[in-house]
């Protein structure tokens, strides 16, 4: 009953749709943020549910998680200098040099996370130990997690650019991919500041 | 390889259970048996299941809520059963049995009946009363639905194989932890209810995207009709409120799974934070879930009563206050749980606070009906109904609010006789209200009167005969989900709330013998106007069932009730001319949500089961179809101006025909006499 003509070039509508998505995964991240904020609150209220265990102030310190803190900026930062090139809609090159040093500072910082868990877990320390135990672990894993689900949207990012180039849908995948890295930044600077800087320094 | 199944997951634990699992094998078989005798996998896969318009999605969830509502019925006939006759004596369900019947009743009402409900009403109706052609995220929104129907289908496997919680629709640890219910049945709640709010989150945010960027020109936030203001609201509640539910209950998984303890009785777990959690998405839900009904009735007040809605800009504002404040009396569900008098106070004071908009909003619709010539049609029925029950439920909500009466009554058969009472004439009269009134849009005829009317009074009188009965029942200190119980002076009450239950039960198969009459008498009760009703929004002015791309030409909107306006100005039909219409794209189908859907169901299945090598390939699986989705280019199909342009000719032409001597423009009035 309806013909159906083959779209031959972009819709006029893209840029409105485009802005509707990017409306939409902003909620998407503020629902997201809530998690985050009850997964606060619940290390809140276990922080010194201990069962006899260890507590912060004997587990924690500060070395690693200022390394992986400043790994975490940088890949803001070269996140940022990346947002650039997409937004321009040009360069392809640069902007996967830049998204590749995002992930390679995304990778440094699991590394160093994973690591620290590993020593806790080794310690006898393991999220099955104590309620203050397991909030940690599941307060730093979704953040950890979230990180890694990060890391490979960039990687899938990065095939798209080179499979399929870097139309208005794939910089505005981009832009949302930006703003969910951002978002993590934010949560980590949350993490040192009530997690680790009170744990190491009571 | 096999997890925790094993032969003994089968249901063979009781003579009810068995036949139960036997009927609900036999339901599938026959369907499949049926849609293969007449050839209709094609049809089915072609026109439904892949289908990404916001019209047929509605509709599938709305069929899923109808289908799982006859469970939850059948399941509550059973409790009230069981509880007329279990004086002294084990009655005829075996505990554990009557625990997973009240589990499953709640879970299955909640997540399964009252939500797909809602957000089938919303998904047909929203865009076509803003003016839009979809919702913003067409592709998303079939994700949402089949992720829900996933969801409904591990609650019904869990009747096949192994068992569902006792832990009530609540679900509070340390109970539902694995020391005292290490079977499956928590595990099927937990992960029914990961996909539901999952669903529910991204219908919340394609809702809320669709009606800040989708309003046609001119149609102004205080222009919207005040179902898409109750549903921007509850889309912001589902956002900012499900996450809530969502970590609740992953915490309680993760205790469950992996050994952690947060909700446990030993090292260092503190269940009350459970029940802070569950109850601070739980609010904000009965919001939720109450706010579209608020919707539905001002919509069918206002058109049943021939009048605008009285006093719009202060429903508007109350149905804002009421978001805000429902944040802010969550800890009323749990006042016997230690918090000090002076943080019970404060919630009790919020919760009688918030009862006020709530009061502003029966002023409005009651001064809506005073002077309106009101049209007792059902969907009107069910609004009278509604105000008339709704307030009676009010009352005891405020009663509940009071700490010291709390304390007395918690627990008790009077509290679920309050929320049945806000749930069934609040929500389900409202859901059932909307059902009746758009059936017509979206069908093309409408539902018969006769036996609509039977069904509603089988609700209203069986409604009264089954909950006021509990109200009394719980002043006398009748617990709740009591299996059997040795006061001889509840049995009579507790007979008549099993009349009660059987009567409503009655009105839900008037329902059923509703539909089939419709269907078959759907020449005489065709809607060929699209505008059956005198109603007043843009939904009606296109026809029923409209065209796939709902509207040609986008209409432009200069007030409030638009087609009410337009009709009493006599221009309720311009026909636009050629050069308004423009080519316009539609998504084309797509069948990824369906197979994400069939995915998530098998990984939900895999979680409880522990099954973790089809866990990880259902996970794989997943990524795949949205991997697969992010390279799919030209996902859209063009319609041609021109073609628009006919349609609109043509149906131009058909209702001249049918408004024959009278004035089309001014709407078919003459046809919607009072009857």
């Amino acid at each position: 009953m309806t013909d159906i003509i083959r779209s031959p070039r972009p819709s006029p509508e893209l840029p409105s749709r485009l802005a509707e998505r990017e409306l939409g995964f902003w909620l998407f991240l503020m629902s997201d943020l809530v998690i985050f904020a009850l997964l606060f609150a619940t290390y809140g209220v276990m922080a010194d549910r201990v069962a006899g265990g260890p507590s912060a102030e004997e587990l924690l310190e500060l070395r690693r998680p200022l390394l992986e803190t400043l790994l975490l900026l940088t890949s803001t930062l070269t996140m940022g200098i990346a947002s650039l090139f997409w937004q321009s809609g040009k360069v392809r090159y640069p902007l996967i040099l830049w998204l590749g040093m995002t992930l390679v500072c995304g990778g440094g910082f699991l590394y160093l996370e994973l690591q620290e868990l590993r020593h806790l877990l080794e310690q006898d320390a393991g999220p099955s130990r104590s309620g203050f135990l397991s909030a940690f672990f599941v307060l730093v894993g979704t953040h950890g997690l979230h990180v890694c689900l990060g890391m490979l949207w960039g990687l899938f990012m990065i095939c798209q650019l080179l499979l399929r180039g870097l139309d208005a849908e794939v910089a505005s995948r981009l832009q949302r991919l930006g703003s969910y890295w951002h978002l993590l930044d934010v949560v980590w600077i949350v993490i040192i500041s009530a997690v680790y800087l009170p744990g190491a320094m009571p | 390889m096999t997890g925790r199944l094993s032969w003994e997951a089968l249901p063979t634990y009781g003579a009810i259970v068995t036949f139960a699992a036997v009927l609900v094998l036999s339901l599938i078989v026959m369907t499949v048996a049926y849609l293969t005798w007449t050839g209709k996998w094609g049809y089915l896969w072609r026109e439904w299941l892949t289908s990404l318009s916001h019209k047929r999605i509605g509709i599938m969830y709305i069929i899923i809520a109808f289908v799982m509502m006859l469970r939850a019925l059948l399941e509550a006939m059973l409790m009230r059963a069981q509880q007329a006759v279990a004086l002294n004596n084990p009655g005829f369900v075996d505990a554990e049995h009557f625990h997973q019947l009240f589990s499953t009743h709640g879970t299955v009402m909640i997540f399964f009946v009252l939500m797909p409900f809602i957000t089938g009403l919303i998904n047909k109706v929203l865009p076509l009363q803003i003016g839009a052609r979809d919702m913003a995220f067409p592709w998303l929104n079939a994700v949402s639905l089949w992720l829900t129907a996933s969801g409904a289908g591990l609650v019904i496997m869990s009747l096949l194989l192994g068992r569902f919680s006792t832990g009530g629709w609540s679900g509070y640890p340390p109970y539902t932890g694995i020391d005292f219910s290490p079977g499956t049945g928590v595990d099927y709640w937990i992960w029914a209810l990961a996909l539901s709010s999952i669903s529910t989150t991204l219908s919340g945010i394609n809702f809320l995207v669709t009606i800040t960027k989708r309003r046609c020109p001119g149609m102004g936030w205080m222009r919207l009709p005040l179902f898409v203001w109750t549903t921007a609201c509850s889309s912001i509640l589902i956002i900012f409120a499900f996450p809530s539910l969502s970590v609740a209950t992953l915490l309680l998984a993760l205790d469950r799974t992996l050994d952690m303890h947060f909700f446990t009785n030993d090292l260092g777990g503190n269940m009350m934070h459970y029940v802070n959690l569950f109850w601070l998405w739980g609010h904000p839900e009965v919001y939720i879930l109450i706010l579209p009904a608020f919707g539905v009735f001002s919509e069918v007040i206002a058109t049943f009563s021939s009048k605008t809605l009285f006093g719009y800009r202060s429903l508007v504002y109350a149905t804002v206050v009421i978001t805000l404040l429902s944040f802010t009396v969550w800890l009323h569900h749990f006042f016997t749980m230690g918090s000090s008098a002076s943080v019970n106070a404060f919630f009790g004071i919020m919760t009688m606070v918030i009862a006020v908009p709530t009061g502003v909003k029966i002023y409005d619709w009651i001064f809506t009906l005073y002077r309106g010539r009101i049209r007792f049609s059902v969907p009107m029925l069910y609004a009278l109904a509604f105000i008339m029950t709704f307030v009676l439920g009010g009352v005891s909500g405020v009663l509940l609010a009071i700490p010291p009466f709390d304390y007395v009554v918690h627990n008790s058969a009077f509290l679920v006789a309050h929320f049945h009472n806000m749930l069934i004439p609040g929500t389900l009269f409202g859901m059932m209200a909307g059902y009746t009134y758009w059936f017509p849009k979206a069908t093309g005829f409408r539902l018969d009167e006769y036996w609509g009317r039977l069904g509603f009074y089988g609700w209203l009188v069986g409604f009264y005969l089954a909950f006021m009965p509990l109200y009394l029942l719980g002043l006398m200190g009748m617990p709740r989900r009591l299996q059997q119980y040795d006061q001889p002076e509840w049995q009579p009450l507790l007979i008549v709330a099993g009349a009660g239950a059987l009567i409503i039960l009655l009105g839900a198969l008037c329902q059923l013998i509703q539909l089939i009459v419709s269907i078959r008498r759907r020449r005489t009760l065709a809607d060929r106007t699209g505008d059956p009703w005198d109603a007043r929004t843009l939904e009606w002015t296109i026809a029923s069932p409209p065209p796939e791309w709902n509207f040609s030409v986008i209409p432009n909107v200069d007030e409030r009730d638009p087609f009410a306006a337009e009709k009493g100005k006599g221009h309720a039909y311009p026909l636009p001319a050629r050069k308004d219409y423009q080519d316009i794209e539609l998504p084309r189908n797509n069948g990824l949500p369906f197979v994400l859907g069939v995915l998530s169901f098998w990984l939900g299945f895999a979680l409880v089961w522990h099954l973790w090598w089809l866990a990880i390939l259902t996970l794989l699986g997943s990524a795949g179809c949205l991997a697969r989705r992010s390279f799919q280019r030209d996902s859209e199909k063009r319609i041609s101006a021109e073609n628009l342009y006919q349609y609109d000719r043509k149906r131009h032409q058909q209702l001249q025909k049918l408004a024959g001597h009278h004035a089309l423009n001014e709407g078919f009035r003459w046809e919607n006499k009072v009857d």
